[in-house]
């Protein structure tokens, strides 16, 4: 008896979604195509909500800013939750790696103790500020519309979870529980932090969920981040606080990796039309004056006499950013 | 000329390289069989790394390529940003 060995290609019947395959065709999509777009209910809803009756549960409404097709801002990280997770829990056994060591080897001791005030002083206290922004990004999951923006909002909200439990532990290898006791009374009482605790609580309170968003991740965290975790860590690592450097390693990678996907964000929407343009480079004038005042007596703590010079340098950065993503400020 | 491959495991990790490779190579035709895609190209092919990042959505090592990669033939010419395959005799 003779067997015949040969393949048979069994074509699948269908590729993928019918929902999946009206946007993009009828071919194999990729996990995050099928784990994100037109996903939102947008139709039959039965009850309006009781809180707010004047709106559907989800409601392009919510802001002023107008699209024709919300899923148009996709993640060019392409996250949707096993991406997502399986990324951040590579960055979180570096950065255990990192904290391990720091304690292992007592490298907290060898910080001079002017760096060690510095990071006690300012980074331990703006774990207050990435509550805010775990909020700020929980609200617009929560309000804002289409499953492209919603969903990485979330993931954007964690983030900031993680990074305040960072910052925590960064006060407690240098001081112990104390310095988060101290770092809360800063957040409370020292007048350095008021402008900016002030500004956190204005952004909590708003409304409209896009303009929440240029305000927290394009602005807030455009200028923030790369004031502290840039420019004054190159000041930690080149004056032997390199440990600390190594404590917040994760925020300057988190920040060049979300970055990406925020501007692509301010992009689309900047690009749909010239009211959305409009809308979105008012809102960037506003919040960046007001966040460029609640960070300058932060900056005079970190850099002395050259705060003015470092914070011009982070806003002319910050520009030349808005304008590539088409923002007339 | 004669024909360069290379043939990658067909899965979601794969697929993106592969949309990489058919857009950069408009001369390659692809096969799909069971469990594996494989690639012809007359004379050569290349596979480059900025637009497999493109589509990927992050940064990629030209060597990630090797945990789906089947099987190749050609001569080799790797960098840090192409990956090339052709008959240089």
């Amino acid at each position: 008896m003779q067997i015949d060995l040969r393949t048979v290609s069994i074509k699948p019947v269908r590729q993928t979604f019918d929902h999946i395959a009206r946007r993009f065709g009828d071919k194999p999509a990729s996990r995050y195509q099928e784990g994100t777009y037109d996903l939102q209910q947008t139709d039959i809803f039965h009850y309006r909500p009781l809180w707010e009756p004047e709106h559907r549960l989800f409601d392009q409404q919510r802001t002023q800013v107008v699209m024709k097709d919300w899923y148009a801002l996709k993640d060019p990280r392409q996250y949707y939750y096993g991406s997502y997770t399986i990324a951040r829990a590579r960055q979180q056994d570096a950065a255990e790696a990192n904290f391990d060591m720091v304690e292992e080897r007592g490298l907290a001791d060898t910080i001079p103790a002017t760096f060690r005030q510095i990071a006690l002083a300012l980074l331990v206290p703006l774990r207050h500020v990435e509550w805010g922004g775990n909020m700020n990004n929980s609200f617009i999951s929560a309000y804002g519309y289409g499953t492209a923006i919603t969903q990485p909002c979330l993931y954007h909200a964690m983030d900031h979870l993680g990074i305040a439990q960072y910052l925590t532990r960064l006060g407690l290898v240098l001081e112990g529980p104390a310095a988060l006791d101290t770092a809360k009374d800063a957040w409370m009482g020292d007048p350095r932090w008021q402008e900016m605790r002030r500004l956190v609580e204005d952004v909590l309170v708003t409304q409209d969920w896009f303009e929440l968003f240029v305000a927290q991740n394009l602005v807030l965290e455009g200028l923030s981040y790369p004031l502290f975790f840039d420019h004054l860590d190159n000041e930690f690592s080149t004056n032997g606080a390199t440990a600390i450097s190594m404590m917040t390693r994760f925020m300057a990678e988190w920040y060049a990796e979300s970055s990406k996907w925020v501007d692509a964000q301010i992009k689309v929407a900047a690009a749909e039309s010239a009211e959305n343009r409009g809308l979105i480079s008012s809102w960037v004038q506003h919040y960046r004056e007001r966040v460029g005042k609640a960070l300058a007596p932060l900056a005079e703590v970190a850099f002395g006499e050259r705060a003015t010079a470092v914070l011009g340098d982070v806003t002319a950065d910050f520009n030349s950013r808005c304008a590539k993503l088409g923002l007339a400020i | 000329m004669s024909t360069v491959f290379i043939a990658f495991q067909a899965n979601e990790e794969s697929r993106p390289i592969v949309e990489a490779v058919l857009a950069d190579n408009p001369h390659a035709v692809l096969h799909e069989s069971p469990a594996m895609v494989k690639i012809d190209a007359e004379g050569k092919l290349v596979i480059k790394r900025e637009s497999i990042e493109e589509r990927l959505g992050r940064d990629f090592d030209l060597q990630e390529l090797q945990i789906n990669l089947i099987t190749i033939s050609g001569h080799l010419d790797e960098d840090d940003d192409e990956f090339t395959l052709a008959w240089k005799n």
